[in-house]
C-alpha cells in the first residue's frame, strides 16, 4: 500500500532524497596528520593544515580512501578509479580557509543501490547516486559569550562520506528503513560508526509533493536531522507544508529549511539566497586521485560479509525464517553470538531462544549483546541439555532465568536444583496413576468422550512431578492407562 | 564572454569583498580584460584530445593514517586576533 497525504482538493504523494553525511572512521584527518578522535581539549586536533595557515598544504589520507571504496563496494557501487577533488567556496566562522575539499565533478563513488525491507515485508531497491569525500568543519558555539561565537577546530578536516540518494523514497517509513539500512551496512564495513546521537551520522532531507502521475516538483532541503526518528518526522511535517502552499494557490520555492523538533515543523532559512553559489573549481593543490582496479579488488577480498547475504545464508544453512534472519543479523554481534549458539544444534531452536528469551532478558536488563549476562557458550550448554533430554522445555525456562540471575552453567543449575528430568517409567507411572485415582469423575467424562481433558491430565502429572517429567513419556503412560 | 555590473556586485559579495560603486566600471574592464585573455584558449581545437589533468605523469602523494600532528594549541591561536581560552573567537554568528 502506497503512502499518501490527503490534501483539501486530493491526494498528494511524497517524493524524497537523502543526503547522508557520514564521517568517516580513521585515526587522522583526510588531509592532514591531525587527531580524528572524538573529545580532545578545544583546539588540540588541529594543524596549521586544519587551521587554513598561509602556505599549508593538503596531503590524502590513504586509509580514508580505502574506507570510502570499502562503503562504495558494500552500496554495491560503481568505483571511479580516477576521482578528483574541487574547492567548495564559503565563508563561516568555523571554515578556515574558506573553502571545504570537496568532490563535485568526479566523486570516487558512483551509481549504486541499497535494498530495504519494509513493515508489511514489501522489498524496496533506493538508488545511491554517488558517494564522495569531503572536510567536514569546525564547531561554532554560540551560547558562551553575549557577543562572539567560540570556535574550536577539533572536528575541522576530518573525512566524511556524503552518501547521496535517488529521489526513490515514498514514505517516512522508507526513509527510516533506508537510514538503518545505510547505518548497518556502514557499522558491518567498519567505515562509521552510525551515532547520529553524536553527529557522526546526519541527513540532509530533500522532500516535495506531487500528484499522483506528475513530474517533480520544487524541493525543500531539510538541513542536518540527526536522528532517525526527526528524520521521519521532518519529512511528514515539511510534506504536509507544502501541500497546504500548492493547495492555497501559492509556490513552493527551492530553499533550505531547518526542522525544529520541538515544535514539529520547518523553518526557512532566509538568509541563503547565495547559499548554493559555491564556485567550484578543482583544488590546484590536488592532483586527481588514480586508484589501481588491483587495490580495489583487494580491498573487495577483505570485505565482512554483508548483511543481505548473511541474511540470506542464515534462510539456507539454518533453515530459519526470513524474518528471524533479518533480526538476527541486525547487528553483527548478534549474528555472532547466534552462529556460536547454533553451531553444531537444533537451529532453529536456537533462533527461538535468541530472539526470544534473550533479546527478552536483554531488554528487560537494559544490556548489549556484547555485555549479555548469558553467554552464547552458556546458552549452546543450555540447549545441549535440551537437546539430550536432560531437561525438557518447561524447565529449560527456569534454568535459563536462573543463569541470568546467577551466571552459573545450565548443567551446574540443573544439578544444584534436581531439575534433572525424570524419564523412569515407574515413577511416572505411578504419578499418573495416583492423578487419575485423584480425579475419577474427570476420567468418566474423559471417557465419556470429553478428548480435552486430555491436556488437564498432563499438566497434573507435571504439578505433581514438578514439572520435570519427560513430556513424552507422561503422554504414553496417560494413553496407555486410559 | 562580458561581464555586467550586476555580475561584478555579485561577484565581489560571494567573495565578501566591498566595494565602491564608483569602482564598478574599472573592476568590471578589469575582469573582463582578463576574461577575454583566458578566452584565447577557444581558439584552440582540442576535439578528441583527453583533458589534461596534470603537468607529467605525477600521481597524487598520499599519507599513512597516523597521527603525526596536532596539539600546538598556541601555534595554531596565535594568529587569533581575539582568541579567549582555548577557542578563537568571532562576532557573533547566529542563524
Amino acid at each position: 500500500m502506497s503512502y499518501t497525504l490527503e490534501g483539501k482538493t486530493g491526494t498528494w504523494e511524497i517524493v524524497v532524497g537523502l543526503e547522508v553525511h557520514a564521517q568517516v572512521i580513521s585515526h587522522s584527518k583526510l588531509f592532514s596528520g591531525a587527531s580524528a578522535s572524538y573529545g580532545g581539549e578545544p583546539n588540540t586536533h588541529v594543524s596549521l593544515v586544519d587551521a587554513g595557515f598561509p602556505g599549508m598544504l593538503p596531503v590524502l589520507n590513504q586509509e580514508c580512501v580505502a574506507q570510502a571504496i570499502r562503503t562504495g563496494l558494500g552500496l554495491r557501487a560503481r568505483i571511479n578509479l580516477e576521482s578528483r577533488f574541487d574547492r567548495k567556496n564559503y565563508f563561516y566562522a568555523d571554515l578556515p580557509t574558506g573553502y571545504q575539499i570537496s568532490q563535485f565533478t568526479h566523486p570516487i563513488v558512483g551509481e549504486g543501490t541499497v535494498e530495504i525491507e519494509l513493515g508489511d515485508g514489501t522489498v524496496r531497491h533506493i538508488g545511491i547516486t554517488r558517494l564522495h569525500m569531503e572536510q567536514d568543519a569546525g564547531k561554532s558555539m554560540h551560547d558562551q559569550d553575549p557577543t562572539r561565537s567560540f570556535i574550536d577546530l577539533n572536528r575541522a578536516g576530518v573525512a566524511l562520506m556524503e552518501i547521496v540518494s535517488e529521489p526513490d523514497i515514498r514514505s517516512p517509513e522508507e526513509a527510516g528503513a533506508y537510514l538503518r539500512k545505510l547505518r548497518q551496512i556502514l557499522r558491518y564495513l567498519g567505515t562509521c560508526d552510525g551515532n547520529m546521537e553524536e553527529g557522526s551520522m546526519r541527513a540532509d532531507v530533500n522532500v516535495s509533493v506531487r500528484r499522483a502521475g506528475e513530474p517533480f516538483r520544487t524541493r525543500c532541503e531539510i538541513k542536518n536531522v540527526n536522528s532517525i526518528r526527526y528524520v521521519m518526522h521532518a519529512i511528514e511535517v515539511e510534506a504536509t507544508r507544502q501541500i497546504e502552499v500548492w493547495e492555497g494557490g501559492g509556490e513552493v520555492d527551492q530553499e533550505t529549511r531547518l526542522f525544529d523538533p520541538s515544535r514539529n515543523e520547518t523553518r526557512s532559512l532566509r538568509s541563503k539566497e547565495d547559499a548554493h553559489d559555491y564556485r567550484y573549481f578543482p583544488d590546484p593543490d590536488l592532483l586527481p586521485l588514480v586508484v589501481e582496479q588491483a587495490w580495489v579488488d583487494e580491498l573487495e577480498r577483505a570485505l565482512p560479509e554483508l548483511p543481505d547475504d548473511k541474511r540470506d545464508r542464515f534462510i539456507k544453512q539454518y533453515g530459519i525464517p526470513r524474518y528471524d534472519a533479518s533480526v538476527l543479523v541486525a547487528e553483527q554481534a548478534i549474528a555472532d553470538y547466534y552462529e556460536e549458539v547454533a553451531r553444531g544444534r537444533d537451529a532453529r531452536l536456537a533462533a527461538n531462544w535468541v530472539t526470544g528469551d534473550l533479546f527478552g532478558a536483554l531488554n528487560r536488563t537494559g544490556r548489549s549483546i556484547q555485555d549479555s549476562p548469558i553467554s552464547a557458550q552458556a546458552l549452546g550448554g543450555m540447549l545441549d541439555l535440551m537437546a539430550d533430554k536432560t531437561i525438557n522445555g518447561k524447565i529449560a525456562k527456569e534454568v535459563f532465568e536462573d543463569m541470568l540471575e546467577t551466571g552459573d552453567s545450565a548443567a551446574d543449575i540443573v544439578e544444584r536444583k534436581g531439575l534433572k528430568q525424570v524419564t523412569d517409567t515407574g515413577a511416572i507411572d505411578a504419578a499418573v496413576a495416583d492423578v487419575l485415582a485423584r480425579n475419577a469423575d474427570k476420567v468418566e467424562e474423559y471417557r465419556g468422550g470429553k478428548d480435552r481433558l486430555f491436556g488437564f491430565f498432563v499438566g497434573q502429572v507435571m504439578k505433581a512431578m514438578a514439572g520435570k517429567a519427560n513430556p513424552a513419556i507422561v503422554n504414553e503412560a496417560l494413553k496407555k492407562v486410559l | 564572454m562580458s561581464l555586467d555590473p550586476a555580475t561584478v556586485r555579485r561577484i565581489a559579495r560571494l567573495a565578501r569583498i566591498g566595494i565602491d560603486e564608483s569602482d564598478l566600471p574599472a573592476l568590471q574592464g578589469e575582469l573582463n580584460g582578463i576574461l577575454g585573455w583566458v578566452e584565447q584558449l577557444n581558439e584552440v581545437d582540442v576535439e578528441g584530445v583527453t583533458p589534461m589533468v596534470g603537468t607529467g605523469h605525477a600521481a597524487l602523494r598520499t599519507r599513512d593514517d597516523v597521527v603525526t600532528d596536532g596539539n600546538c594549541r598556541d601555534a595554531v591561536l596565535s594568529n587569533a586576533p581575539d582568541a579567549v581560552g582555548p577557542f578563537y573567537t568571532v562576532p557573533k554568528v547566529v542563524e
